[in-house]
C-alpha cells in the first residue's frame, strides 16, 4: 500500500495546500475510503483517477465537507488546509466552502440570470459593498472563466439557456467569484462535447495560476494533459500518488499500470 | 425465437409479410387501445350526465318570477298601519287592495278574489314595511315594488308544478293558475335573473323565494381565509423542516407515516375533534367560521404537507449542491433556490387543498354550521369570523333537507355556484403553475 511520508518527501514541502492523514469514509457500513493520506500542492492541478466507484468523488467531497450533507456518511482522520483541521469543531462548513469552491459533474447553474448566478456567492458572503463592485466581481469571474465575451451582452438572460460547455464555464465562474483558494472539480467535462471540453481544459490550465485545482476525471488523457500531480484510486485505496509524468510513464504499482494501460476500470 | 436459430436458412425474410408473433403483439396493442378508449368514454359519459343533470336542475334557481307593482302609500296609511298590532298584515292588506284595484282597472277578464292575490304573491307585507321604514321620504310617491311570487306559482312557471297535479286547496286553486297565466301574459309577472339567490341571505322555511347563498358565501370565504393563513405557513414550514433539515430516523419516519395517514382520515373525525377541542374545550362560538376554518385547517394540512414535500423532492439535488458549493448555508440554499422552484407545486397543492376544504360538509355538521339558518350578513370583520354563519356546502345541505321543492331547486343552484368556485380555483392553480414555470 501507498506510503505517505516517502511520497510526500518528493513534493515541494513549502507549497502544500491540503494535507490529508489517514482519512476513512464510511457510508453506513460501506467503507468507501480506506486510510488515504495525501498532500495536495498549491497552484497546481492534481488529478484523481481510477475506475468508477473507487471513491474519487467521495474523497473530493471530503475536502469541502460536502459529505456533511449525506446523513449516513462518516468521515474519520484528519484533513488540513493551510494547517487548519477542516473537521475541527470550530470550523463552519459554510465558511470552508467559500474558501474551497466546487464544480460539479453536471453543469448546475441556478435557474436565474447569468449575472445572478455569478453574483450569488459574493452577495451571500457580503464581499461587495455596492452594485458597481459587484458588477466588477462578476465581470472578473466571467473573464476568469473565459466566458465574458460570449455572455457580456446577455448577462440578464437565464443561465440555463446557455450551451452545456458555457453552462459549465458559468459554474466555474460562479465558484471563482467567491475568491476561493482551492477549486474542486468532479468530472467537470463528462457532460461536455470535445470542443467544450477543450475550452474547459484551457480554462483549468489558467486557473492553476491562482488556485490549487483538484480534478476528478475518468479520462486518463485529460489527467495527462492538464495535471501536474496524479492520484490513482482503486477500491477506496489510494494506490499511487506522484507526478503525473511518473504515473503515466513509470508507475510503481502494478495496479496503476494495468489501469493506465486499460486492463482494469 | 425459432427465426433466430434458422437465421442462416432464412436470410431474406421479407418485411412485407407480418409474422405470427408481430400479429399477436399488434392485436394485443389494438385491444388495449380499445379498452382505454372505452374507459375514457365511460368516464366522459358519467361526467356529461352529471353536468347535464346539475345544470338542468340548478339553472331554474337563477331565475325568479317576479311581480312588478306600483304602489303609493300615503302618510296617513303609514301611520295607521304602524299603529296596528299586526303591522305586516296591515301592509299586506293595503297592498292587496291596491293591487286588486289596479288589476280591475286593467280590465282583467278572469274573476278572482283577494285571497288569490295573496296566494300568488305570498306575503309582501314585511318587505313593504321594511322599505318604508327605511325610506320614509318615499311616502306619498309612487314606488315600484319587485316582489317574488309564491313558491308554488314560481314552480308552476318553471315546470316544477304541473296543472294536473293541482287540487284546489287553501294554498292554491286552479283558478289561481288561470289568473297567474293571465298576469304573466300581461307582463305583470316576469321571469328575471335572481340576484337574491346569489347575494341574498337564507330565508325562513316558508319563503323560498327570498333565499340566497350570499351570506354563506361570506361564511365560506372567511373559513378559507383562516385555512389559507394557517395551513399554508404551518404546512410549508413543516414540509421544509421534514424534507430538508430533519435527520432521517425512526421519529421522522413515524411522523411521515402519520401525516400520510392523516390525509386519509375521514373528515367527520376532524369535525368531532373540532367540536371537542375548539368548542367544548376552548369555548369558541358554535357555528362560527373561525371554528370551521380551524377544523378545515387540520384537514387541509396533510394535503399541503404532502404536496409541498413532493414539490421540494422534485427540485433537483444539484441545485442544493450548487448553492452549498458556493458557501450558502442550508437555509439560504432552501430559501433562495429550492423554495422558489418548488413554489408552483406548493401553490397548486394549496389551492387544491383549499378547494377540497371549500366543498367539505361533514365536519361542519358537527360544529353546528349545517342547519344554522344564515338569516343575516355578518356586520363587520370580527363578526365574519366569530358570529354563527353557514357555509356554501352546509347551506346546500340545509336547503336539500327542507321539504319544499323550491328549496330543492336552490340546493341544485347552490351546487352550481359551488362548482363555479371550485373550477375557478382549479383554473387559478393551473394559471399560477404555468406562470411560474414559464419564468425560465
Ligand atoms: N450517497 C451515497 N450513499 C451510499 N453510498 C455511496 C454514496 N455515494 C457513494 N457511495 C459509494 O461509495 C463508493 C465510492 O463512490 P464514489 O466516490 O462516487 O466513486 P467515484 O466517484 O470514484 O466513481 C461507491 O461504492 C458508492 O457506491
Ligand atoms: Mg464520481
Amino acid at each position: 500500500m501507498y506510503d505517505a511520508p516517502t511520497q510526500a518527501s518528493k513534493l515541494d514541502q513549502t507549497d502544500i495546500k491540503i494535507t490529508a492523514n489517514n482519512v476513512q469514509v464510511y457510508y453506513g457500513d460501506t467503507h468507501a475510503i480506506k486510510d488515504v493520506s495525501v498532500d495536495i500542492v498549491d497552484r497546481a492541478v492534481t488529478a484523481f483517477i481510477g475506475p468508477s466507484g473507487c471513491g474519487k468523488s467521495t474523497f473530493l467531497r471530503c475536502l469541502n465537507r460536502m459529505n456533511d450533507t449525506i446523513d449516513i456518511c462518516r468521515v474519520e482522520g484528519q484533513i488540513k488546509i493551510d494547517g487548519e483541521d477542516i473537521y475541527d469543531r470550530r470550523i463552519d462548513p459554510v465558511q470552508l466552502r467559500a474558501k474551497v469552491g466546487m464544480v460539479f459533474q453536471k453543469p448546475n447553474p441556478f435557474p436565474k440570470s447569468i449575472y445572478d448566478n455569478v453574483a450569488y456567492g459574493p452577495k451571500i458572503h457580503g464581499m461587495t459593498r455596492n452594485k458597481a463592485e459587484l458588477d466588477e466581481v462578476v465581470e472578473t469571474a466571467l473573464r476568469g472563466a473565459a466566458l465574458w465575451d460570449e455572455v457580456k451582452d446577455r448577462l440578464h438572460t437565464p443561465g440555463t439557456g446557455l450551451s452545456g460547455g458555457q453552462q459549465q464555464r458559468l459554474c466555474i465562474a460562479r465558484a471563482v467569484a467567491t475568491k476561493p483558494e482551492v477549486l474542486l472539480m468532479d468530472e467537470p467535462c463528462s457532460a461536455l462535447d470535445p470542443i467544450a471540453t477543450a475550452q474547459v481544459e484551457d480554462l483549468i490550465e489558467s486557473l492553476k495560476e491562482q488556485f490549487s485545482v483538484v480534478i476528478v476525471t475518468h479520462s486518463m488523457q485529460q489527467a495527462a494533459r492538464i495535471s501536474q500531480k496524479t492520484a490513482f484510486f482503486h477500491l477506496g485505496n489510494l494506490v499511487e500518488y506522484d507526478d503525473t509524468n511518473t504515473i503515466f510513464t513509470n508507475p510503481s504499482d502494478p495496479r496503476t499500470e494495468s489501469y493506465i494501460t486499460g486492463r482494469i476500470g | 425465437m425459432t427465426d433466430a436459430t434458422h437465421e442462416g436458412a432464412k436470410r431474406h425474410r421479407s418485411l412485407l409479410t407480418v409474422d405470427a408473433q408481430t400479429k399477436k403483439r399488434n392485436a394485443a396493442e389494438a385491444r388495449f387501445k380499445v379498452y382505454g378508449m372505452v374507459a375514457i368514454l365511460a368516464g366522459l359519459t358519467f361526467l356529461v350526465v352529471l353536468a347535464v343533470s346539475i345544470i338542468r336542475s340548478g339553472l331554474p334557481a337563477f331565475s325568479a318570477n317576479m311581480v312588478q307593482v306600483e304602489l303609493t302609500l300615503s302618510q296617513e296609511q303609514y301611520a295607521e298601519a304602524e299603529g296596528q298590532l299586526f303591522k305586516t298584515r296591515a301592509y299586506a292588506d293595503i297592498f292587496n287592495a291596491a293591487f286588486t284595484a289596479e288589476l280591475r282597472e286593467r280590465g282583467l277578464t278572469t274573476e278572482f278574489d283577494p285571497e288569490s292575490i295573496e296566494r300568488i304573491i305570498g306575503q309582501p307585507g314585511a318587505t313593504i314595511r321594511s322599505f318604508y321604514r327605511a325610506n320614509e321620504d318615499q311616502l306619498g310617491q309612487p314606488v315600484t315594488f319587485n316582489l317574488p311570487t309564491a313558491s308554488r306559482i314560481d314552480g308552476y312557471f318553471k315546470g316544477r308544478l304541473l296543472r294536473e297535479n293541482v287540487t284546489d286547496s287553501r294554498f292554491l286553486t286552479l283558478a289561481d293558475l288561470d289568473l297567474a297565466d293571465e298576469l304573466k301574459e300581461a307582463g305583470i309577472i316576469q321571469s328575471q335573473f335572481n340576484w337574491t339567490f346569489i347575494t341574498g341571505k337564507d330565508s325562513s322555511v316558508d319563503n323560498p323565494g327570498g333565499a340566497g347563498l350570499g351570506a354563506s358565501v361570506i361564511g365560506s370565504f372567511a373559513m378559507m381565509l383562516v385555512v389559507l393563513f394557517l395551513s399554508l405557513p404551518i404546512g410549508v414550514a413543516a414540509s421544509i423542516y421534514l424534507e430538508e433539515f430533519a435527520p432521517k430516523n425512526r421519529i421522522t419516519d413515524l411522523i411521515e407515516v402519520n401525516i400520510s395517514n392523516l390525509a386519509a382520515v375521514p373528515s367527520i373525525v376532524f369535525g368531532i375533534l373540532g367540536l371537542a377541542v375548539f368548542i367544548q374545550f376552548a369555548h369558541l362560538p358554535q357555528s362560527a367560521p373561525l371554528v370551521g376554518g380551524l377544523v378545515l385547517t387540520l384537514m387541509t394540512l396533510p394535503t399541503i404537507i404532502i404536496s409541498t414535500r413532493a414539490s421540494l423532492k422534485s427540485v433537483p439535488p444539484s441545485i442544493r449542491d450548487a448553492a452549498l458549493g458556493v458557501g450558502a448555508s442550508k437555509m439560504q440554499a432552501v430559501f433562495h433556490h429550492v423554495l422558489p422552484l418548488a413554489m408552483p407545486g406548493i401553490l397548486t397543492g394549496t389551492i387544491i387543498g383549499l378547494a377540497q376544504a371549500l366543498g367539505e360538509t361533514a365536519p361542519l355538521l358537527l360544529i353546528g354550521m349545517v342547519g344554522f339558518v344564515a338569516r343575516e350578513y355578518p356586520d363587520g370583520l370580527v363578526s365574519a369570523f366569530m358570529d354563527p354563519n353557514s357555509a356554501m356546502p352546509a347551506q346546500i345541505y340545509t336547503w336539500a333537507a327542507r321539504s319544499d321543492d323550491a328549496f330543492y331547486e336552490k340546493a341544485w343552484g347552490g351546487i352550481i355556484i359551488l362548482l363555479v368556485f371550485l373550477l375557478a380555483m382549479n383554473l387559478l392553480a393551473i394559471l399560477l403553475r404555468r406562470r411560474f414555470e414559464r419564468r425560465w
